[in-house]
């Protein structure tokens, strides 16, 4: 098990108020996002576990291109990962972010 | 030149409209948001808490946060409700230590306070063979938290039609539940076409034989020779009604209901022992053009269920 962890520092906080969301499945060529609200808005984390070794640089070049052209500030993503492309990660992380726009009453 | 674009977030909402989306395909978390009444949905132990499997990380296998089992409270067109949903896509939806203890303890929850029923969402293809004595101790544990909450007068429906079946202990547990509802996808049985292949041969059951299997373990028959109470179409709406139903038609359990269900069986072994296949069990039901049953529509097919009546409401 290869265990990854990202952290950014950025200058937009996310949106919404939703504590948290999960989108996705532990599938092969699948994942699952966790987004959780934390109390530093000035960073965002990304936590990855994979059993797929050495895609290290992958990993980074996605999470790099997330967190550039979002706004991730104050969240923490928890990845547990099937064997996913870095096509479907970025979508699913997408989804996870839109999951958490929502204003909770 | 590179014009700068606006990211656009994708509207990756799932399906949200209950009659539309397909049981078959929606994940777990999914069938339980659209077969509740909206909003309603309470988990217990979710995700956020990270109760995990402690066993596959022997493995170096991938966990998943919720280890494949969703449990929690709602209510269903206002009724209040316990619901446990298994997602068949991670390990098949497989039975370990703490996915079978969720449902456990869910199970037990409904024993003490008496007047709460269980839905659970059957999506399994058994036992997780990775951590197997403690996915055997968990089936066991189950069964008798079922019995248990019935005997304490809970009604437990279970639904099935998701893309693992109840295959394994998933089929012995949903032998004791007090009715089922399955869909044409559903696939209800205790050994896989695999297992049977592997153990008695194939002239005994040919497992590649996808025919074969859906006519012996799918939807259809289980509800032709009564193994299901009712069968239901395969959106989230159908199951969600259907579940409605067989709440508002639930019976006292007692151990006459027991009694009961094995005069079922015995009779259901008496009258069709001798067939070779389903097709000629279907026709000693009376069923004209017996074959052309796996063929029907949803229309067509609970036509001919209404025929042959209800299953019997005295046993099970």
């Amino acid at each position: 098990m290869e265990v990854l962890s990202f952290k950014h520092e950025v200058s937009k906080s996310a949106a919404g108020t939703t504590k948290q969301a999960i989108t996705g499945v532990v599938a092969s060529g699948n994942l699952e996002v966790l987004v959780e609200r934390t109390a530093s808005e000035k960073w965002c984390v990304v936590e990855i576990r994979t059993t797929v070794r050495g895609f290290n640089p992958v990993w980074e070049a996605v999470v790099d291109d997330f967190v550039g052209r979002f706004a991730t500030g104050g969240l923490l993503f928890s990845i547990n990962d099937g064997g996913a492309r870095p096509d479907t990660v970025s979508l699913r992380l997408a989804q996870a972010l839109r999951l958490m726009e929502k204003t909770e009453k | 030149m590179n014009a700068s674009i606006d990211p656009v977030l994708p509207a990756t909402v799932p399906e949200t409209d209950s009659r539309r989306a397909s049981w078959y395909e929606s994940p777990a978390r999914t069938r339980v948001s659209l077969l509740l009444d909206e909003e309603s949905f309470e988990e217990f132990l979710g995700p956020e808490q990270r109760e995990m499997s402690p066993n596959l990380r022997a493995f170096d296998l991938p966990e998943q946060f919720d280890d494949g089992m969703i449990i929690g409270r709602g209510s269903l067109s206002r009724i209040p409700v316990f619901v446990a949903a298994q997602e068949g896509r991670f390990m098949g939806g497989a039975f370990g230590e703490v996915h079978g203890a969720k449902l456990t303890g869910l199970l037990r929850a409904a024993r003490d306070l008496r007047s709460v029923p269980v839905i659970i969402l059957f999506d399994t293809g058994g036992v997780r063979l990775q951590e197997a004595n403690a996915g055997e101790l968990a089936i066991a544990e189950i069964m008798r938290a079922v019995i248990e909450a019935r005997v304490a007068g809970v009604t437990v429906i279970g639904l099935i039609g998701g893309r693992a079946g109840c295959y394994g202990g998933g089929g012995l547990i949903a032998g004791c539940c007090s009715a089922l509802a399955v869909s044409e996808q559903g696939r209800i049985s205790v050994s896989g076409p695999e297992v049977i292949e592997t153990n008695r041969g194939v002239e005994e059951f040919d497992s590649k034989d996808r025919a074969l299997v859906w006519r012996t373990m799918g939807g259809k028959h289980r509800r032709l020779i009564g193994g299901a109470d009712v069968f239901v179409d395969d959106t989230i709406a159908d199951f969600r009604d259907t579940a409605l139903g067989l709440l508002a038609d639930a019976r006292p359990f007692s151990l006459q209901t027991l009694k009961n269900e094995q005069t079922r069986l015995e009779s259901r072994v008496q009258q069709f022992g001798e067939c070779p296949d389903a097709i000629d069990i279907w026709r000693s039901m009376g069923i004209a053009d017996a074959d052309t049953v796996p063929e029907m529509t949803y229309d067509q097919f609970t036509a001919v269920v209404g025929k042959i009546g209800s299953t019997d409401h005295a046993a099970r």
